[in-house]
């Protein structure tokens, strides 16, 4: 389990403020994405993000634009998962297909503040925060699989491989 | 126990009967993508599989950056056409269409009962003429292309009851501005949304696309209108395929009504930086801005440029306002150049730019400088979306946005009647 600290925001954070439009077609490298992740929201984040680090938002994370640059260039950034109230369902299955887990804790939400702490244990379902522990629903068994893969392109590959030896 | 029209068509799809939260794999009917089919085509390319599994099914337009704007822009364009042709698509729209939701509504891939997916958050338009449709991202739309499958939540549905009659200078745009502020932008999430009741059944099909568009704003998974008379009017000279009208049932269980009596609603405004900070306009009348933007998937249809033509004949925009118009797309745009409305418009003092996305998204034709206002009848306000992060972004309807643009701010259109 891996150290990161949290990276505070609020309700509805959405996708053109996670990943302006306007470097949608531009911007094709992970590395240069991350270099503009949350630039018009908080443009210390790209500047100061570590590798590990969690964002912990409000509610509605990720509304707005089916574009997976939202989550891609999180990834990129070495963000180890985000944790918020709730998603926007798009962001929600981006995120999954591209290999960032996103947790949903009402209680983690509330609770850990800027800075903080925390490591997580993804097949236990909890974030520790010093003394504090949090949960979180289990992902749907739908989406494991995809998570387990790698992402969508990994699991669909696998897909098709054993349906052609069949 | 009755179902609503998603648990229907999707059960319908599945081959087994369907309720909502359960999750079931689907082949859709089609699926759309813009100029991000060059991420799609590089994601697919991953997968090892050298031909799209449905070709037909693929429908591909142009209208983010059209035309390119830049090098990168013309080379993605440029995959796409090289793509298209390689592995036999006929279902492509060059630039010269128009906005991807139109131009796919006009050559009615959008029937009732159809299920349709599109890596656009904007998919939700189809609902307008009864399908299912929704947006997913452009890996998933790279896995579609591969498998022809995907795998859905069957969602809950919200209903929305629209009765009574619109007063004057109110329109589509103002319902659901006003439907998103009292509930927020997450009221809908991971849901249906059906709208019902007498005032939707007298929206045209272009009113019912605004509606159907803008339930993404409430974080719908898609929008819905029972097919009604104007829409087998509609498909009469359209249709490419046969449909089915799928409806909800009357005992369908819904997770809440929202009831809308629409003779109240007042043109609305949502203001900087969410679509559900919505205001009536006689909150914010007085507000300077320097660029006014009429079009896109939302507010670019004959009946959005009438609106706005009727309200500019024989009058200028304000020295201070660049007024850009952007028909949706080039059978609006057509229809517009034969009944004078952009004669009407170009005297006014309006820029008339290419049917396409145009500055929507922030890549090209009218970006925002720090500390610049922009009045738009878009769907989306975040910051930084048209431009500086610095900038303020206004939605409103396109006859609140006409009657502003004369007077160089916001401006309450009952005053144009």
């Amino acid at each position: 389990m891996k150290k990161g600290k949290v990276w505070k925001y609020g309700d509805d954070v959405n996708t053109d403020v996670i990943f302006p439009g306007k470097y949608t077609y531009t911007l094709m490298e992970p590395s240069e994405m991350a270099k503009h992740a949350l630039e018009a929201l908080d443009p210390e984040f790209a500047l100061m993000v570590k590798p590990g680090d969690v964002i912990v938002a409000g509610k509605n994370f990720g509304c707005g634009s089916s574009r997976e640059q939202a989550a891609a260039c999180l990834k990129a950034a070495g963000v180890q998962a985000v944790i918020a109230k709730s998603f926007a369902r798009i962001y929600f299955r981006n995120a999954i297909n591209l290999g960032l887990p996103v947790l949903q804790s009402e209680e983690a939400s509330d609770n850990l503040r800027a800075g903080d702490e925390v490591e997580i244990d993804f097949a236990g379902g909890t974030i520790m925060a010093g003394e504090k522990t949090y949960k979180f629903p289990p992902l749907p068994d739908s989406v494991i699989g995809i998570l387990e893969a790698g992402g969508l392109i990994e699991y669909t590959k696998k897909k098709l491989q054993n349906q052609a030896k069949t | 126990m009755g179902q609503t029209f998603s648990e229907k068509i999707l059960g319908k799809k599945a081959g087994k009967k369907a309720k909502a939260g359960e999750v079931i794999t689907v082949s859709p009917d089609y699926y759309l993508s813009h100029d991000n089919a060059s991420a799609i085509i590089g994601e697919f390319k991953k997968l090892g599989v050298r031909a799209v599994k449905a070709p037909r099914k693929i429908v591909i337009i142009l209208d983010h950056i059209v035309p390119a704007a830049a090098e990168k822009y013309a080379q993605n364009h440029k995959t796409i056409r090289e793509f298209v042709a390689e592995q036999n698509i006929p279902n492509f729209f060059d630039i010269q269409h128009g906005v991807c939701h139109q131009v796919l509504s006009e050559a009615s891939f959008a029937l009732p009962g159809k299920v349709i997916m599109g890596s656009d958050s904007h998919t939700t338009t189809y609902g307008a003429f009864g399908a299912f449709s929704a947006g997913i991202g452009r890996t998933e739309v790279a896995s579609i292309w591969a498998t022809d499958e995907i795998w859905l939540r069957v969602p809950e549905t919200l209903k929305i009851e629209l009765s009574g009659k619109l007063g004057c200078g109110v329109s589509a745009k103002d319902v659901i501005l006003k439907v998103i502020g009292d509930h927020g932008a997450d009221r809908a999430n991971y849901m249906a949304v059906e709208f019902t009741g007498s005032a939707a059944r007298d929206f045209s099909l272009a009113s019912r696309m605004v509606l159907a568009n803008m339930s993404a704003e409430m974080g719908a998974k898609n929008g819905y209108f029972e097919p009604d008379d104007k829409t087998l009017e509609w498909l009469k000279k359209r249709a490419r395929a046969d449909y089915d009208i799928v409806t909800s049932d009357a005992d369908a269980v819904y997770e809440a009504v929202l009831s809308y009596d629409v003779s109240g609603i007042e043109p609305q405004v949502a203001c900087p930086h969410t679509v559900d900070n919505v205001k009536p306009v006689t909150a914010v009348e007085g507000k300077k801005f320097q660029q006014a933007l009429i079009g896109t998937c939302t507010n670019g249809r004959l009946e959005d440029l009438e609106i706005v033509a009727k309200i500019l004949k024989g009058k200028k925009i304000h020295p201070r306002v660049r007024a850009l118009v952007l028909p949706a797309s080039r059978e609006v745009y057509l229809e517009a150049l034969k009944k004078g409305i952009l004669e009407v418009l170009s005297e006014a003092g309006c820029v008339i730019l290419n049917p396409g996305c145009g500055p929507c998204l922030g890549a090209h034709e009218g970006i925002l400088a720090p500390g610049e206002v922009v009045l738009s009848t878009s769907n989306r306000n975040f910051k930084g979306r048209m431009g500086s992060r610095d900038s303020e972004i206004f939605l409103a309807s396109p006859a609140t946005v006409a009657a502003s643009a004369l007077e160089g701010q916001i401006t309450d259109p009952r005053k144009y009647p």
